[in-house]
């Protein structure tokens, strides 16, 4: 589904992304994992299409399309969905309001006509439940004034709204209280089907044991040092980077 | 990056700057006695109203323009290089349609204003009465005879002078006297058209009342004087708006208008203003120098403004409210816009007399481009003014790096019983909120629509159905561009 070459990114001249290859087919689930500043949000900015980063060298192929080339309202009207780590507030805009227009400019893209006004109440009902989103924060403006955990959540829920082919989740666990966080894992886990794929990432195993991952990566310094499947994310969290920090330390 | 985007998508066009092709009878250039006295004989005026007109014209006379916006550079208005009356040569009778020259129906129609009453029939309530006012004089008010069954009178300024005397002497100026200051002045010695509106003693108007202001010709001024009176019980919402064609030089509209509201009347008074802008390097465009003010004379009265300023070159403008009776409720709700070289210097004044009189000012200010945008407000809490309440919110936006966002408010409190709030943001339309948007899938002109409409939503709430409607759309195109 997802093909990632070689990608070299950097922002403001200096490199950040530095040679990632990374493969994930339809019906996979992947992991990232790494530490604190290793590129794995600029990875994910990179793929959603964020101004500010520029590619220095390498590709990414979406289901055989030049990602890189597509402005990124494209990008997500292909089907591509990025739950931000830090979800942006957009004062006195209703979160139906933005939805409805996403979904209805995703549409039109593909040449279909506007939702219908019922069929999107459903739909918004439906999904509501799937991720046990209270009925008032839907209506309520764009992020604004929600907790951390609130706005995670209203992520996911946006995502079952758009029912995107590849979703990153930028550390959709943190800020989550456990409750919470089984509600987001069951969610997806509900979304995932044979059809779509789901890039992952987070800090802690925890999230893993709900949403379990095909395979697991570590991200350190800009590339993928190391690939697994989720026993790695166990070691990981008993071990620390320690190790794979002593290994690819720059010289 | 961001304000490249932002650049793109705010290059506006000006849909409305059509000139109508029609004879007119216009006068030549220039102020004098002589003109007044020839302008009040064309409008078949009485005696008592020249004697107003010249006695605010001999008052101009002593004063001085004012300068004190200094900042603004602007091209000065030259008095004498204005001709201070245009009318179409066709003469409109009234109460035949049929009568109204076809051309000029047709440029209402194409301006999306039906002077054919039973075209806006649909829709069961969403009727509005209109007064349509072109250059110098109204051609056409709809509605006129519904309005009258329940005692209203909804017609011309001109008309009213003749047919209702005692009511234009008893109101007009009692607001804004012709002292008041230089624009309010020469507007009492050449105001030309506008409407004139009396809600009788415990009528609830039954439909929106507007006036639609078209300036045509060139070189023509367009003294704009309504006058709204509310008697005691009444309620009636009025709406205005206003287009100009695309020229290269400035035009001007000083206008008056003035809102009486009587014991627990209310009024709500809505404005969406369009004149031309001007071009993308600032040649051209409307002066738009407007003294509007309310008058809350009676206990429990209330008085709201509500405006949408997206048009002009330079707007200068302070629709306020004064808070006699006790109980008296004063509100302004406002966003303004501007874009490329456009000035706009506007806010409003709430003057606190009365007893547990309460205000509310709620401004939105929006500049992209090159232009600057200014909130100038005063909250006055005059002494004896018991429990006063003001609570002031002005919010400013900012698109790209090169305009310019203002607040000046001034408070001044004579009464220790008093609680005013005042807020204030300054904020820009973030990277992050476009890119969130586009993440979503959608584009970045609609993104800026989303996040502009949402940003005004507060003001664009108060506006009757049609005009808000019809307001979110102008504030998408007056910032988005050909792209997409
Ligand atoms: N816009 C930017 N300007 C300057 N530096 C940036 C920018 N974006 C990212 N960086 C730098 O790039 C590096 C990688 O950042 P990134 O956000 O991708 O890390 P991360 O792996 O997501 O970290 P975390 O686990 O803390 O979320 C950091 O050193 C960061 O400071
Ligand atoms: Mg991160």
């Amino acid at each position: 589904m997802i093909t990632i070459k070689n990608l070299h990114a950097s922002v403001e001249g200096k490199e950040i992304l530095k040679g990632i290859n990374l493969e994930i087919k339809a019906g996979e689930v992947h992991a990232i994992m790494g530490p604190n500043g290793s590129g794995k949000s600029t990875l994910s900015s990179v793929i959603a299409g964020r101004s500010d980063y520029e590619v220095t060298e390498g590709e990414v192929l979406f289901n055989g399309k030049n990602l890189l080339e597509l402005a990124p309202e494209d990008r997500a009207r292909e089907g591509v969905f990025l739950a931000f780590q830090y979800p942006v507030e957009i004062p006195g805009v209703s979160n139906i309001n933005f939805l409805k227009t996403a979904i209805n400019e995703i549409r039109e893209y593909k040449g279909m006509p506007n939702i219908e006004a019922k069929d999107f109440l459903a739909l918004v009902k439906e999904k509501q439940k799937l991720v046990e989103l209270d009925g008032k924060l839907a209506n309520r403006s764009v992020n604004e004034g929600f907790s951390g955990g609130e706005k995670k959540r209203n992520e996911i829920f946006q995502m079952a709204m758009l029912n995107p082919v590849f979703s990153i989740l930028d550390e959709t666990d943190s800020g989550l209280d456990i409750d919470a966080l089984r509600i987001v894992a069951n969610g997806v886990n509900k979304l995932r089907s044979k059809e779509n794929a789901f890039l992952v990432i987070t800090h802690y195993q925890r999230l893993l044991e709900y949403i379990v991952p095909d395979f697991v990566h570590v991200l350190y310094n800009g590339k993928i040092v190391k690939s697994g499947t989720k026993e790695l994310a166990l070691e990981l969290e008993e071990k620390g980077y320690d190790d794979i920090k002593k290994q690819f330390e720059l010289a | 990056m961001a304000n490249e985007i932002l650049e793109e998508h705010i290059n506006s066009e000006y849909k409305w700057g059509f000139t109508t092709d029609i004879e007119s009878d216009t006068f030549k250039k220039g102020l004098n006695e002589e003109v007044i006295r020839l302008l009040s004989h064309k409008k078949n005026e009485p005696e008592w109203m020249l004697e107003y007109r010249l006695k605010a014209y001999r008052y101009w006379l002593t004063m001085k323009e004012p300068d004190h916006w200094a900042y603004f550079q602007y091209p000065r208005v030259n008095f004498q290089d204005i001709s201070y009356y245009s009318a179409p040569k066709k003469k409109p009778v009234l109460n035949s349609l049929d009568e109204v020259d076809p051309e000029l129906l047709k440029t209402f129609e194409k301006l999306g204003i039906s002077l054919e009453e039973q075209k806006r029939l649909t829709g069961v309530n969403s009727n509005i009465a209109v007064d349509a006012v072109f250059d110098s004089i109204s051609v056409k008010t709809t509605f006129r005879e519904t309005l009258a069954e329940k005692g209203i009178i909804f017609c011309s300024f001109s008309e009213a002078v003749q047919e209702h005397p005692d009511l234009i002497k008893k109101y007009m100026g009692m607001v804004v006297p012709y002292t008041d200051n230089y624009y309010a002045a020469l507007n009492g010695a050449v105001f030309s058209d506008g409407s004139f509106c009396y809600i009788p003693k415990g009528v609830r108007c039954p439909m929106e009342l507007s006036t639609y202001f078209r300036i045509n010709s060139s070189g023509t001024g367009q003294f704009e004087r309504t006058l709204i009176v509310a008697d005691e019980e009444s309620y009636v919402s009025y709406l205005e708006g206003c287009t100009a064609p695309q020229r290269d030089e400035n035009q001007l509209h000083a206008a008056v208008v003035e809102i009486i509201a009587h014991k627990n009347a209310e009024v709500k008074y809505s404005t969406v203003q369009n004149w031309y802008p001007g071009d993308k390097n600032g040649v051209g465009g409307i002066y738009n120098f407007v003294t509007k003010r309310g008058l809350c004379v009676g206990d429990y009265s209330k008085i709201s403004w509500t405006q949408v300023e997206t048009g002009s070159a330079i707007t200068w403008k302070y629709p306020s409210v004064i808070l006699k009776g006790d109980n008296s409720v004063g509100e302004f709700y406002s966003v303004a816009l501007t874009n490329n070289h456009q000035q706009a210097d506007t806010g409003t004044k709430m003057i606190h007399i009365g007893k547990n009189t309460k205000s509310t000012i709620i401004s939105k200010g929006i500049s992209a481009g090159v232009s600057n945008n200014s909130y100038r407000g005063l909250v006055q809490i005059r002494k004896g003014a018991l429990n006063a309440r003001n609570f002031s919110q002005c919010d400013s936006l900012l698109m790209g790096d090169k305009c310019g966002a203002h607040t000046f408010p001034y408070i001044e409190i004579k009464d220790k019983s008093a609680v005013v709030e005042h807020e204030a943001t300054t904020s820009k339309i973030g990277e992050d909120q476009l890119f969130y948007c586009n993440q979503r899938g959608i584009s970045t002109e609609k993104a800026i629509g989303l996040i502009v409409n949402g940003y005004c939503r507060e003001v664009l709430n108060k506006l009757p159905m049609e005009f808000a409607i019809e307001a979110q759309k102008l504030l998408a195109i007056s910032l988005e561009g050909s792209v997409g």
